[in-house]
């Protein structure tokens, strides 16, 4: 059976047509192939099993997983466009490239092979300019129909500082149902709550959905094209407040990949403070959440309880760490915080603590008869649509998903402290929240043993910027899932950032929120269920609208 | 049921005075308020929440300014769904351009007189994201701004003392170390 991704991907288009590509750090491998072979390197991948997994808690997967796809401007380099794919089956995340002239930057769309194409392509035609060929659904995404059609931010030749001059008229061209008793409902983008903008559209008969359309980009500021004027020493900054309460796990991500591009091994300590923090906000997330929903079936008794429990571990962490959400504390090379011996002691004592009462409230949770009526069966999203769409974190390990970068693509102590992955099948909103329930529990397990063995040393080594031409990619498991950043330094003094005039300055970064492929999930869950529990619902998928909209 | 019931019982009432520093001026102005709250806003100050653009830590912190421990509604303070209701505009975030629209009119559904605080240094002048093609930077080149609460993010107490800062009569734009 083959199993590499050389062999698969080379099966299929032939060897001549497969070159290995040397300069990005991260990945398994990386492949550049001829635009014509694009889709069909995907379509080899696609259909290639892989079987077996770490310590058999991944499950056998039958096929690679397209996990981000993106374009690139590489005309500082000389050269056009460059279009890329990265796919993760296992423990492997291999990246396939295919160069695209100036003139006429397109390529075979993967929107028929793979689902999460849809989108990701239709933001690399809208904000890069590049054009899948037979793609189904080109309306413009993130980019709302007030911006000039021909304006494409992410090009060199866009100049990301300039307000963008919106053109009046424009009309979104939402997808309709009709029919006998088919009402609309718009929603957003301003919300009745504390929560982030973006649009709904509804289509209904009596009280079911038969269709949800969501529109996003509201929140969209340029975050990618921001960071090429930052440089990588305030990218840093940039990537803590990509989504504010993922803020540690992006902060591990962007300066993994930063590390792999600059091929600098990060301080062991380091990255035990990383993991230390990262479930930290894991737990204070979850808490938060389950919470929330239960305060959205009326059950505002538990939600309370949740929330004094969340702001517990708040306040907790602005004595360990000197911040209420740890923002800022990761950084290239290392970490900006340390514990001592007491400070860890006392954060021992803080999750004993934080489990008994936890599981007090658990208990309530399961004992609550009308809180199960609204939880069970609602918003079911089906494991094999959860495939299809390519879901990742709690969404997707709540229908059946095996999938955890932090087994997936491991760093230290994740490699020795290996977390228990748990999977439930029923999709429904209980089922994402149960997942949660499950991984509060582990995350207090797994800082209770990393603080024993966390070793000592240093906590920063120096990161120099990655030389011109550089790239580097991580996989980050966050507690909405899996985060992927991709970073290419550009040649010489290319973009310089205010420090780093004599490096390569950053060419291109890539964000790709878990939100970026769940959002689609929820369009899919939400049907045939009924209007009023839809914030329900939402609420169990909680996406980021931030780090989506970029 | 009983369990929810011992859960009430040995919980007791966490609502606590935020640090002494900060209860002390909460309470300073609180005296001050009190007068001015009840003549103006009938005892309580309806706010307005719009996101127009933020990283959503704000939005964590705002929310976290209603829980049991800060319990802002003992202020007098309360969300409400709908602008027309409104006496405050509560903003995060810096302006994106795709939000522009529908943060201006948000702003014009409420009725006059009306305050507007920007929460955030991204409120202030676009923080870490700036001025751009999709950022128009703070909220004050979008709308008129009373009161900038700093901070990335502003902790929950701060939200909190921002919007008493909006309402109380000694209130100034902008905000020096000590308020
Ligand atoms: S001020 Fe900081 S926390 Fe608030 S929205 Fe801006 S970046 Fe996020």
């Amino acid at each position: 059976m083959m199993n590499w991704p050389k062999e698969i991907i080379a099966s299929s288009i032939g060897n001549d047509n497969l070159r290995e590509l040397a300069r990005c750090g991260g990945v398994t491998a990386a492949y550049g192939v001829p635009r014509e072979f694009f889709a069909m390197a995907a379509k080899a991948l696609k259909g290639a099993g892989q079987p077996g997994g770490l310590a058999g808690q991944l499950a056998v997967l039958d096929g690679w997983r397209l996990a981000a796809e993106w374009a690139t401007d590489e005309t500082p380099f000389g050269r056009g466009f460059a279009v890329f794919a990265a796919y993760n089956s296992g423990t492997e995340y291999v990246i396939v490239k295919s160069d695209l002239p100036q003139d006429d930057p397109s390529f075979p769309s993967l929107a028929g092979i793979f689902t999460p194409a849809l989108r990701f392509e239709r933001q690399i035609q809208s904000l890069m300019g590049v054009s899948p060929e037979a793609h189904p659904d080109l309306r413009p995404w993130i980019k709302h129909e007030d911006w000039p059609w021909d304006v494409y931010p992410l090009r060199k030749s866009f100049d990301g500082k300039t307000p963008l001059k919106k053109v009046p008229g424009g009309d979104y061209p939402w997808a309709r149902a009709d029919g006998e008793g088919v009402y609309e409902i718009p929603v957003g983008p301003v919300h009745a709550g504390i929560i982030e903008p973006g649009h709904f559209r509804f289509q209904a008969v009596g009280e079911d959905i038969i269709n949800l359309e969501e529109k996003l980009g509201y929140v969209h500021k340029g975050i990618e094209k921001r960071f090429e004027s930052l440089g990588w020493i305030f990218g840093a900054r940039l990537a803590a407040r990509v989504s504010g309460d993922s803020t540690v796990a992006h902060s591990i991500a962007f300066s993994m990949a930063v590390e792999a591009a600059s091929m600098v091994a990060p301080a062991q300590r380091a990255l035990w403070m990383r993991a230390v923090m990262l479930e930290r906000e894991r737990i204070a997330n979850h808490l938060g959440d389950i919470g929330a929903i239960c305060n959205d079936t009326a059950f505002a008794f538990l939600h309370h309880q949740f929330s004094i429990l969340r702001e517990k571990v708040l306040r907790a962490n602005q004595r360990f760490f000197g911040h209420r959400l740890m923002m800022d504390r990761v950084l290239p090379g290392g970490a900006a915080v340390d514990m001592d011996k007491d400070a860890s002691e006392e954060m021992l004592k803080e999750i004993v603590w934080l489990s008994k009462e936890f599981e007090k409230l658990v208990v309530i949770y399961e004992d609550n008869p009308s809180l199960e009526d609204r939880v069970w069966g609602a918003g079911v999203l089906s494991p094999s649509v959860a495939k299809e769409l390519g879901t990742v974190g709690f969404v997707a390990r709540a229908s059946g998903q095996a999938l955890d970068a932090r087994v997936q693509n491991p760093f230290a102590p994740y490699d020795r402290i290996v977390p228990k992955v748990p999977v439930l099948t029923s999709g429904d909103v209980h089922a994402r929240a149960w997942v949660r329930v499950e991984e509060v529990r582990e995350s207090m397990r797994l800082i209770r043993e990393m603080l024993q063995d966390i070793p000592r040393g240093r906590l920063c080594v120096p990161c120099p910027a990655p030389r011109p031409g550089a790239e580097g990619f991580s996989a980050v498991e966050g507690w909405r899932g899996e985060i992927i950043y991709w970073v290419q330094a550009g040649p010489l003094s290319s973009t310089a950032g205010p420090l780093s005039s004599t490096d390569a300055g950053i060419n291109r970064c890539m964000v790709r929120d878990p939100s970026s492929v769940n959002w689609l999930a929820l369009e899919e869950a939400i049907l045939g269920n009924i209007v009023p529990d839809f914030p329900l619902c939402n609420k169990s998928f909680n996406q980021s609208y931030s780090g989506h909209d970029l | 049921m009983l369990r929810i019931l011992r859960q009430i019982f040995s919980t007791g009432i966490v609502t606590e005075p935020l640090s002494p520093a900060e209860e002390s001026r909460i309470t300073v102005t609180g005296a001050l308020l009190e007068k001015k709250i009840e003549r103006r806003f009938q005892r309580s100050v309806a706010i307005r929440f719009v996101d127009a653009g933020s990283c959503n830590a704000c939005e964590l912190e705002a929310h976290a300014a209603n829980n049991p421990f800060y319990n802002s509604e003992r202020f007098g303070i309360h969300f409400t769904a709908s602008p027309r209701f409104a006496d405050i505009l509560l903003v995060t975030g810096p302006v994106s351009i795709n939000m522009e629209t529908a943060l201006k009119r948000t702003y014009n559904a409420m009725p006059g007189p009306k305050l507007v605080v920007a929460i955030g240094d991204c409120g202030r002048d676009g923080g870490v994201f700036g001025c751009g093609y999709a950022s128009a930077g703070g909220v004050g080149n979008v709308i008129p701004v009373d009161v900038y609460v700093t901070g990335c993010p502003p902790a929950p107490s701060q939200i909190i003392h921002g919007i008493l800062r909006a309402v109380s009569p000694a209130r100034k734009t902008g905000d020096g170390p000590g308020f």
